[in-house]
């Protein structure tokens, strides 16, 4: 629909960067509109995990890159494999639904989800305008606190903004976590946990335990409604924001001008691809006169016990939650497309939708890298307004875990090339 | 039993005579707002074949009021009229994705000035929903409106007719105000059919509208006229809305059906596309006897919408666009709910008192209303009440009466009575109207008795109008009006 499509204005947090200097290299791949969880369904093609590429990876199962290379997640995986990379130093997403931190977990990065409405979304093509907000990818913890602080702050054109926190920029070096206690959400045990994910959630949580912090079970009991609850709303805003695409103002238009009915129809039709589509109609179902109560009503108020889950637990002397960004590691291409999107997206946003729900910050960060080579992730979350804490309790556990640099698994074989020329990464960052 | 069977319906014929009898003579009663029971028919009789009551009409109201302010609802773009095709459209208005709306404080508080001088409870918070819909003059494929919970509820207007038998009678009508409700106009299509196109001016998408709903309480064309009258010299004197119906400032759609006193309502028409106070009153009387004519052959009303063609006087169904709409509400997510404050003690701490929109103060500044003035001038003056309803009810007509009793000291009474029946009469025969003059006004000539006063206008021209007594003999200075 928007291939074409150039938009005459920038967004604010573009802007907010262009004027601090930042040189924009580039707009990456994504999942079609953001819907997706692996960023496989894009008119342009799929992104390719770079630790596909990697030493660890190949080495590790014996792989061949071209056809056994793993998905980068979604939807945000073009901005991930960029920072993954090391071809940009930031990169923009957006997390909806756990779309800037799946990527940033599946390619060993840090990921920054900010409280919604700390961040403008003027410029920002809205999926879930109730849930939206821009993310911030980058390699460590203290670049994404930089990135924050130009950022964040209300914005006149979007009336969903509030004004930032005031806060110190730098992280500080020596947090001291005994003053915290971090809270294990006993319902995030889902089906699906590899035992390795699980291994690092212990890990991590026996760390902060050592250290002198406070570790306890909690419980977010209507975790389980969440992602039946996060579709209908979001199906629901889509059919809604997507109505604007009929091919008149800006846009692919298709060339059937029967009638405005015929030429939108096909316009459409040929614009979106069958995910969008498919989530269109099941939308606008959810908002038919007969149906709005007991879809999407009832859904607000299912959103409503959520985000009361996570206040209940914050304001219990709770400070950060810790749990796993995704269920396993990167999922071969050929193996993920095995189940349709629909299907994968509820089982891969299992852990971080609720926050978008909520309105709450995230942070993902690397761990360890799996027996297969290729990165795990764990998520922070905090309550609204914190994402300064829980940048620094991110840049506490970077600075314990050890997560290699993807340069110290180059390609063996550009080890073995003598002549120094670089051969150039074969990733489907744009 | 023959003879008892037409000894009783002869008696039922005799009471029907009686109700026929009666009925137009409790057409003038006033009707209290409530009481659905009591419609009245103020209607000449049609052809009462063999309706043993008589089907009266049932009006109500719709009615979209442009808002006057420089920018739109949600955008920074100008609002103009006549402005070049799509020269008045921003990103947001031509629904570029990533644009967000911002709401105009100066449509809040024209939406508030005009809730309060309709008596209505302003809700201290109220909400904005999308309306969604697909057609070519709504670039996002939704509308933003308040579905839910509009700004205003509950209001009243009261209105004038002009009754009796010599028209001389103050006659006071309410209308029940549902609701007021802050939503975004629409862009304009032109339909070429030569070229089987339509082309798309988005210069007016956007623009604030106060859509206000009128209960069903009137029941013909004439009080319809009247009521969307006075809403105009409300809406004018507000300054919230510049009320023109030819350039669709004011836009009236009626609801239209007929019933018995006492009975269910009947099955509504709509009837749209009416550009005029006259046409409107037209329109509704035409539609109320096709309706009767219709249900006394037998027949069944069809709920549909119906357009006024003005050359004909008669309404046609419109073009059938999707038999009925489900329009899937939504409430819009990028905008809080609207809050507006009772006075400045009751903002939080911190706020800006000029941020805010704060009901007393509009309150406090709300401008003479037209009732008001009419109930002033009878006092101040001591003239009639049905002079002083003609003189608020022509534009400029009012100063243009002050500025003749400040020049020639005559008394109020005697000039009252030239100004009403002569200047207005001639004025109307040549199509101006005593309004929209800058220029000062000089009186000239005495109206006295015996005087029999000439015009001599260029009729359509900026108006130099002599007053020339009969002798011939001019008097100066000149009295100039109209528009300059």
């Amino acid at each position: 629909m928007l291939k074409d499509y150039v938009p005459p204005y920038n967004a604010t947090v573009v802007q907010k960067l262009l004027d601090q200097g930042a040189v924009l290299m580039g707009k990456t791949n994504m999942d079609e509109f953001a819907m997706g969880s692996g960023s496989t369904d894009s008119a342009f093609g799929p992104v390719r995990n770079p630790w596909s590429y990697s030493a660890s990876y190949t080495e590790q199962t014996g792989a061949a890159p071209d056809s056994d290379w793993v998905v980068s997640g979604g939807s945000s995986g073009g901005s991930a494999a960029a920072v993954a990379s090391l071809t940009s130093y930031l990169a923009l997403g957006s997390d909806t639904g756990g779309s800037t931190r799946n990527p940033a977990a599946l390619c060993g990065i840090v990921a920054l989800k900010p409280t919604y409405g700390l961040l403008s979304r003027h410029g920002l093509i809205p999926l879930v305008n109730s849930m939206d907000v821009p993310g911030i990818l980058t390699r460590t913890a203290r670049d994404a606190a930089i990135v924050l602080d130009i950022l964040q702050g209300q914005d006149m054109r979007d009336s969903t903004t509030v004004p930032a926190p005031s806060s110190p920029t730098e992280l500080p070096e020596d947090f001291d976590v005994k003053n915290i206690c971090i809270g294990i959400p006993k319902e995030y045990h889902a089906p699906g946990l590899s035992d390795e994910t699980l291994a690092q959630w212990s890990r991590v949580a026996d760390m902060f335990e050592r250290a002198g912090a406070r570790v306890e079970q909690v419980s977010l009991p209507h975790t389980q409604y969440s992602i039946v609850c996060y579709h209908v709303l979001c199906q629901a805003e889509v059919a809604s924001n997507m109505a604007r695409f009929d091919g008149l103002e800006y846009g692919h238009r298709s060339k059937v001008d029967a009638s405005t009915e015929a030429m939108y129809a096909t316009t459409r039709h040929e614009g979106f691809n069958d995910v969008v589509r498919r989530r269109i109609l099941c939308g606008n179902y959810f908002l038919l006169k007969q149906n709005y109560q007991n879809y999407f009503v009832k859904a607000q108020k299912v959103r409503r016990l959520i985000t009361d889950d996570f206040k209940r637990v914050f304001s219990s002397g709770i400070d950060v939650l810790l749990t796993p960004s995704t269920l396993t590691d990167a999922t071969r291409y050929h193996d993920f497309i095995q189940e349709d999107n629909r299907t994968r997206s509820a089982q891969e946003d299992v852990f971080t939708q609720p926050v978008n729900m909520a309105g709450l910050p995230a942070v993902s960060v690397p761990t360890a890298l799996s027996r297969l080579g290729l990165p795990i992730g764990l998520q922070l979350i905090g309550p609204a307004l914190q994402d300064k804490k829980l940048l620094s309790v991110a840049h506490w556990i970077e600075q314990r875990v050890g997560f290699p640099s993807i340069r110290d698994f180059e390609d063996s074989s550009e080890r073995r090339n003598e002549i120094g020329v670089t051969k150039t990464k074969q990733t489907s960052a744009v | 039993m023959a003879a008892s069977s037409v000894a009783a319906s002869e008696l039922l014929y005799n009471m029907k005579k009686q109700i026929l009898i009666l009925h137009p003579k409790a057409s003038c009663l006033i009707r209290r707002i409530s009481t659905r029971s009591s419609r009245h028919y103020s209607q000449p009789q049609p052809r009462a074949k063999s309706a043993p009551e008589q089907l009266v009409g049932v009006v109500g109201l719709e009615i979209h009021a442009q808002i006057h302010s420089n920018t739109k609802l949600f955008s920074g773009s100008s609002v103009r009229f006549s402005a070049p095709p799509n020269s008045l459209v921003s990103f947001f208005d031509a629904s570029l994705p990533g644009t967000l709306p911002v709401l105009n404080r100066r449509c809040v508080e024209a939406a508030v000035m005009t809730g309060l001088a309709l008596n209505c409870t302003i809700n201290r918070k109220s909400l904005f929903d999308r309306k969604h819909y697909f057609y070519a003059d709504l670039p996002a494929g939704y509308q933003i409106t308040q579905q839910r919970r509009p700004i205003a509820v509950d209001g009243m207007l009261t209105y004038s007719l002009l009754g009796g038998k010599k028209r001389n009678q103050v006659m006071r009508k309410n209308v029940h105000i549902k609701q007021i409700q802050l939503e975004q106009d629409s862009g304009k299509s032109l339909h070429d059919d030569l070229r089987s196109q339509t082309l798309i001016d988005l210069n007016r998408a956007g623009v604030g509208l106060m859509e206000l709903v009128m209960e069903p309480d009137m029941s013909c064309g004439e009080e319809a006229a009247a009521a969307v009258r006075e809403l105009q010299l409300i809406l004018q004197a507000l300054g919230t809305c510049q009320g023109n119906m030819s350039e669709g400032q004011l836009r009236v759609d009626a609801n239209v059906s007929v019933h018995r006193p006492d009975e269910p309502l009947g099955i509504r028409t709509e009837v749209k596309n009416i550009n005029s106070v006259r046409y409107l009153a037209r329109a509704i009387d035409y539609e109320i006897r096709r309706q009767i004519d219709v249900l006394q052959r037998g027949g069944r009303v069809q709920n549909e919408t119906r357009a006024y063609d003005s050359k004909t006087g008669e309404t046609v169904p419109m073009r059938d666009k999707e038999g009925l709409q489900d329009y899937r509400f939504m409430p819009e997510p990028n905008l809080p709910p609207l809050i507006v404050y009772e006075d400045n003690t009751s903002l939080p701490t911190g706020t800006d008192a000029c941020q805010a929109v704060v009901v007393q103060k509009i309150r406090e500044g709300l401008p003479e209303l037209p009732s008001v003035k009419r109930d002033r001038l009878v006092q101040t003056y001591g003239i009639l009440p049905e002079h002083s309803f003609t003189l608020v009810n022509e534009d400029g007509l009012v100063e243009y009466f002050e500025a003749v009793l400040k020049s020639t000291k005559k008394e109020p009474r005697k000039v009252i009575g030239w100004v009403t029946n002569s200047l207005l009469g001639h004025l109307k025969q040549h199509d101006m109207s005593p309004g929209l003059s800058s220029c000062p006004r000089r009186a000239a000539g005495t109206p006295g008795n015996g005087t029999h006063l000439l015009f001599g206008c260029q009729a359509g021209v900026p108006g130099n109008v002599e007053v020339i007594r009969q002798d011939g003999l001019t008097d100066h200075p000149r009295a100039g009006f109209g528009t300059c």
